[in-house]
Formats: structure tokens, C-alpha cells, sequence
């Protein structure tokens, strides 16, 4: 088995005019949970496409599970498990049913699924629900049956697509749990979303903007070595009013609404002392100025201004 | 090729066609519909045509005659009128489809030499007059010899050479022992293209293409177990058509069921291949439907021989027809149920379904890619 789950470079992919994913080259590891970060369009989908097989690329080269992404495509699918950002099961045909059609195309063992069925039926709400049609599923047990259906043969690398868009907490939680057991068993999970305290429990993470991956590496470690300002939280009664305040400042380089709680990044070179003052004094209500690290959060933005700019 | 991939898409498929209700109905009730209706409103032949009589001789003659019309079986009198104008608008309102007038001195006329009597005929239905003038000069001509034998006192006959035809194989040319082949073809190919042409492109419509090109299945695969449980809907709807119309509409049958079904198979191979590689250019179902409409009902309808003869079109039409696998169905399975004929006539028309069943399932299959665009 490789090293390297994911090893691509300079993988590109052009819609006519527009290009979506641009010379991109990053390395996931055998067994860890990479995450994907990007807004809406950035080309999180394409790339994972282009990974999974399902769309050419326009140039570029590397290699998925050991696997020419050029030329061994057909390889490449039997060892993944996909789960697509639109949800593509069979509506009229049961959770079971769905199952079954994709254990007998995975050509799966058949003592294999009936055991992977009665965990997944003894663990989730889809035991209830084995004879129910899928057009009758609400969102989230739907997202839940199509994990089910991309990870019950056992594939080496798994690719989630916003996998939990539209997942209450609480199944968001559960959703996680098998991500992290699956990890543990030595699977690769590829895994874009939109959830920043998901991309926490990555390994690592890539963030990707206008289809240029504009970082990639441990979250802890991007937000020290990324993000090149300081930051600084307070409260506030009026958050809005000392935001427009401050945003027109020449040392300050971003204000974040949290609530009633404000981020504010400074400039490099800007003077602390200066600030807190400028704060009081726009702001009377102000309170609780601290420094504080960056979230990710906060890194995705500045990354998304950094690259508008 | 696995045959348990081949069988989990066939089962899937199977699935999906039982709880889709369109699905159900364009397989089962279209094929009964079409035969019903082609079997008892459409018919070709022309009889009980509706006559209005104007008798103005009203003689022993005259009326002799007009019993002829009515006891052939090919008119039907409604009306007996004194008044033209009254039978002048029976046929403009299509009431009557012809008005016989029978002149005054008709009886005198007989006996002094000719005799002369009108048929007024709506004109706008071409077929029908054609019909009635055909069939009137007939009745006349059986009435001229009966009368000339009778005045002779039996010496003389006015056709010494009489013309008897038999009409091989559909001795009474009943128009349904020529349209229920036919029509087995036409449902045939209206479920094979139809159906089958809706399901990878709603496939892509729905979304799940997407997920069932990112696993490990052939093309090959997919069509094969995609066609299948079309191909057992098509041999069932075969056997349902061929009942009713043997039982039915009294269609002879003299071939051998076991051609039936070969044929049958071959045509269907090429008809659902063909639907499925419309399946898989077109990627929605809109443009499949029509696709499927466009190149396999149309020509399957009006080119293969089912209503009008290949022989009676232009020739650049008739080289057309020989790429339409109904032509040979058609040719088979009139051949099976009217004649009885065994392979050795009919195996060409094999070869050829044959050869069209490998042509567009290999086009099918090489169209088919497992990427998106």
C-alpha cells in the first residue's frame, strides 16, 4: 500500500472560459481525515470529482489509492467509497433496498453486509426505518444511509461532499463518531464542509478560494503560522455602531461580529495602547478587551480578504 | 461481466419499474389499448355503408335492384325518400355516405335497351366512394347478368369467361389478420424505446448517476441488467398481444410459438438497445422521449409496412425502410401467424435483427461514459 492516499499536482479543470479548480497540489495521508474548506464555488466538488474519477481533469497529474487519476480511474472506484454533495440514493426504493443495490455492485460478501446492516440498524434510527422509502426519510437520516451506502464495503479511502449539510447536532455528532473510528481502522477520509468546528477534528486541512488552495496543514498550526495579525475580542452593548467605528481605522485590519462579541484584527505594526484607547472611546460600553488566538474562523476570513484583495 | 452486479442492477431496476405507476401503465395498459382499438375501431375494410335510396320508378325492376344493394352486406338503406333534395342533404351531412336514384322510366328503360340510375357520393372521403363505386359496379354487374339470363330464358349469359379469385393466406382479406402482427410489432417498439430510453437519462435527471458511476460497474453491466427486466415486460406484453388477437379478433395462427419467441427476442434486443442508446446520448428525459418518438415510433409506424406496403412508396423511401428493424418484424410475424412459414424462410429477416441487436448495443456501450459531461 502507498504512503500517499491523495498525491496530486497541478490538477487543474477548465469549464470553457471559467477555470474551477486551478493547478492545485497537495498529499493526503493513509489514514487521516483531510478536510476540505472552501465557500460555496470555490471548487471543493470538482476537485473531489476529479479525485473520485467522475470528471477528466484539464491537466495536471497524480495518483488516488496508488492510481493513475489519468489513466486507472476504474481501479481508483473500486477502492473508494463517495458520498456526493447531492443527495443521489434511489427515492423509490427502500433504505434496505438502497443497501442491497449497493453491496451488489460493490460485490460485497454477503455474511459482511448482513453483519454491517444490523450494526448500522441496531445503532441508528435507520432500524426503524429499514422498510421505509427514502423519499419519506427527512434530510439528515437521508445524508445518514447515504454515509451508510458509501462506507459498508470497506473502502480505503472514503470522500465525503458536505456530507452534513442539513444534519441536526445531534446526528452531526454520531456523523463524526464513524468518521473517527473509520480513521482509527486506518481509512483515509476526504471530507469538505462548510462547518468550521468540523474542520477542527480534521488531521489536516486544505482551504481552497476562486479554486486556489490558499493553505493547507494542521489547524492549530495554520492558525500560528498563517494568520499574520494580532487579535483582540471584546464586548460590547452596540456591537454594530463601534464596528463601523473601527473598521475605517488605517491599523486595523478586520472587525468580526460574533453576537455581542467583536473580533478585531490588528494591522503588524499597529500599537496596542492606541487601539484599547480607540476602543473606549468609540465604544463606552466596551468590556473584557483580551487578546485571544485565532479560531479558524477567523483565519477563514481573513484568507477569503486576503484573497479578494 | 459479474452476473451478481448484472442481477443487483436488474433487481433495483425491477424495483423502481413496479412502484413507478407511468411505468406500469405505458408496460401494460398501452399494449391492451392499442390492440383493443386497432383490433375494433380501426379497420379497413369498408362495409355497411349508410345508403339513402330515391326510387322514383318504384317498380318490380327498381326494387329487385335496390334488394341487391341492401342483401350484399356492403349497404345499409337508412333512408327511403321521394325528394332529391332530401337525400342531396342526408350526404352533405354525412348521414348517408352515398344516395342510389333510380329514375322514373327506369323499368321502360330496361326493357328498350339501357337503363341508367345515379350514385351521388361524398367525394371528400376519397376511400369510402372508391369503395361504394367499386362495390356498386358489382352488384350492377351481377344484376345485368341475372337479368340477360332471364329474358333469354336461361341461353344466354353476358360473361361466358368468369375471373374467381382467391385470396391466399386471408382468404376473406380481414383487416385484422393483417393489423394484429403488425400491431405486436408497433407495441413492441413503443415499450422497447420508450421505457427503456427514460431510465439512464432520468438516472442523470435525479442525481444518481453520480453515485453509481463512482463505483467499480462495467457499462456493460448496467445495460445488461438495465435491459432486462424491460426485455421480460416486452416478451409478456408479446404473449398478451398475440392471446388477444388470436383469441379475440380470431387472427390465425399457424407458425410455431417457439419463432415467435426467437424473433421476438431479436427484435426486442435491437429495439432496447437502440432505446438505451438514446438513453445515454440524450441525458434527460424530455429529449429522450422525444428522441425515442422521433427514431423508433415514427419509422416503426409509418416505414416498416404496418399500415401502408413498402412496395407502393417511393424508392428512396424503400432503401430507408431497410434500416428499420420493424420492416423484418413485420415480414416475420405476418409470415408466422398468417402462412406458417418455418426458418428457412425467414431466416434473412433473423440475420438482420440479429445484426441490429449487436450494432446498437455496441454503439450503446461505447457512447456510455462513466464521467460527467
Amino acid at each position: 500500500m502507498p504512503e500517499l492516499a491523495v498525491d496530486v499536482t497541478n490538477l487543474r479543470r477548465d469549464f470553457g472560459k471559467f477555470t474551477a479548480v486551478n493547478n492545485i497540489t497537495f498529499q493526503v495521508n493513509r489514514g487521516e481525515i483531510f478536510g476540505f474548506l472552501g465557500p460555496n464555488g470555490a471548487g471543493k466538488s470538482t476537485t473531489i470529482r476529479m479525485l473520485c474519477g467522475l470528471l477528466k481533469p484539464s491537466s495536471g497529474s497524480g495518483t488516488v489509492a496508488g492510481f493513475d487519476i489519468m489513466k486507472e480511474s476504474e481501479k481508483i472506484k473500486s477502492r473508494i467509497g463517495y458520498m456526493s454533495q447531492k443527495f443521489s440514493l434511489y427515492q423509490t426504493l427502500t433504505v434496505e433496498e438502497n443497501l442491497n443495490f449497493y453491496a451488489g455492485v460493490y460485490l460485497m460478501d454477503s455474511n459482511l453486509h448482513a453483519e454491517k446492516k444490523r450494526t448500522y440498524f441496531a445503532e441508528t434510527v435507520l432500524g426503524q426505518l429499514r422498510d421505509s422509502l427514502v423519499a419519506d426519510l427527512p434530510a439528515g437520516t437521508r445524508q445518514l444511509l447515504a454515509l451508510f451506502c458509501a462506507i459498508q464495503h470497506e473502502p480505503e479511502i472514503i470522500f465525503l461532499d458536505e456530507p452534513t449539510a442539513g444534519v441536526d447536532p445531534l446526528s452531526r455528532r454520531y456523523f463524526w463518531e464513524q468518521i473517527n473510528k473509520l480513521s482509527d481502522h486506518g481509512v483515509t477520509i476526504f471530507v469538505t464542509t462548510h462547518y468550521l468546528d468540523e474542520a477542527e477534528e480534521c488531521n489536516r486541512i486544505g482551504m481552497i478560494f476562486n479554486g486556489t488552495l490558499s493553505a493547507i496543514g494542521e489547524p492549530d498550526e495554520l492558525k500560528r503560522t498563517r494568520f499574520t495579525g494580532r487579535i483582540y475580542k471584546f464586548d460590547s452593548r452596540d456591537p454594530w455602531e463601534s464596528a463601523d467605528h473601527l473598521r475605517g481605522r488605517a491599523d486595523i485590519d478586520d472587525v468580526v461580529l460574533f453576537g455581542s462579541e467583536l473580533h478585531v484584527t490588528l494591522k503588524p505594526n499597529a500599537n496596542f495602547d492606541k487601539i484599547t484607547a480607540a476602543i473606549s472611546a468609540v465604544d463606552p460600553t466596551a468590556q473584557n478587551i483580551t487578546a485571544i488566538d485565532p479560531t479558524l474562523e477567523d483565519l477563514f476570513i481573513a484568507l477569503i480578504n486576503e484573497g479578494q484583495r | 461481466m459479474n452476473a451478481n452486479r448484472i442481477w443487483a442492477i436488474a433487481r433495483k431496476e425491477t424495483l423502481q419499474i413496479l412502484r413507478d405507476h407511468r411505468s406500469l401503465i405505458l408496460a401494460f395498459l398501452l399494449p391492451i389499448t392499442l390492440i383493443f382499438l386497432f383490433g375494433y375501431a380501426i379497420t379497413l375494410d369498408i362495409r355497411q355503408i349508410p345508403a339513402v335510396v330515391v326510387d322514383y320508378s318504384n317498380s318490380t325492376h327498381s326494387r329487385e335492384l335496390i334488394r341487391k344493394f341492401t342483401n350484399s352486406g356492403y349497404f345499409v338503406e337508412i333512408e327511403r325518400t321521394a325528394d332529391q333534395d332530401r337525400a342531396t342533404e342526408l350526404v352533405d351531412r354525412s348521414k348517408a355516405k352515398v344516395a342510389i336514384v333510380i329514375p322514373v322510366d327506369f323499368a321502360n328503360q330496361l326493357t328498350t335497351g339501357t337503363a341508367e340510375i345515379q350514385l351521388l357520393t361524398d367525394g371528400s372521403d376519397a376511400n369510402t366512394t372508391q369503395s361504394v363505386v367499386g362495390y356498386a359496379s358489382l352488384i350492377i354487374a351481377e344484376y345485368n347478368s341475372a337479368s340477360i339470363a332471364r329474358q333469354s330464358g336461361g341461353r344466354l349469359s353476358l360473361s361466358p369467361v368468369t375471373l374467381e379469385t382467391r385470396f391466399w393466406f386471408n382468404p376473406d382479406l380481414d383487416s385484422q389478420n393483417f393489423l394484429v402482427p403488425g400491431l405486436i410489432s408497433l407495441i413492441m417498439t413503443i415499450l422497447g424505446s420508450l421505457l427503456i430510453s427514460l431510465t439512464i437519462a432520468r438516472e442523470w435527471e435525479r442525481g444518481t448517476m453520480e453515485l453509481l458511476i463512482s463505483t467499480p460497474i462495467k457499462p456493460l453491466e448496467l445495460a445488461v441488467g438495465k435491459v432486462i427486466p424491460y426485455y421480460i415486460i416486452g416478451i409478456v406484453d408479446l404473449f398478451l398481444a398475440a392471446y388477444v388477437g388470436i383469441v379475440i379478433f380470431e387472427v390465425p395462427f399457424h407458425g410455431s410459438l417457439w419463432l415467435l419467441f426467437l424473433f421476438s427476442s431479436l427484435f426486442l434486443m435491437a429495439v432496447l438497445a437502440n432505446g438505451y442508446l438514446i438513453s445515454v446520448v440524450a441525458k434527460s428525459q424530455q429529449l429522450a422521449f422525444q428522441l425515442s418518438m422521433l427514431t423508433s415510433f415514427l419509422p416503426g409506424f409509418l416505414l416498416s409496412g404496418f399500415l401502408f406496403p413498402i412496395s407502393s412508396m417511393p424508392v428512396p423511401i424503400q432503401i430507408v425502410s431497410y434500416v428499420i428493424p420493424g420492416r423484418y418484424f413485420i415480414e416475420v410475424l405476418r409470415s408466422l401467424f398468417l402462412k406458417g412459414s418455418g426458418l428457412e424462410l425467414l431466416y434473412l429477416q433473423g440475420v438482420a435483427l440479429l445484426f441490429f441487436a449487436v450494432v446498437f448495443s455496441l454503439l450503446a456501450t461505447r457512447k456510455f461514459r462513466k464521467t460527467i459531461q
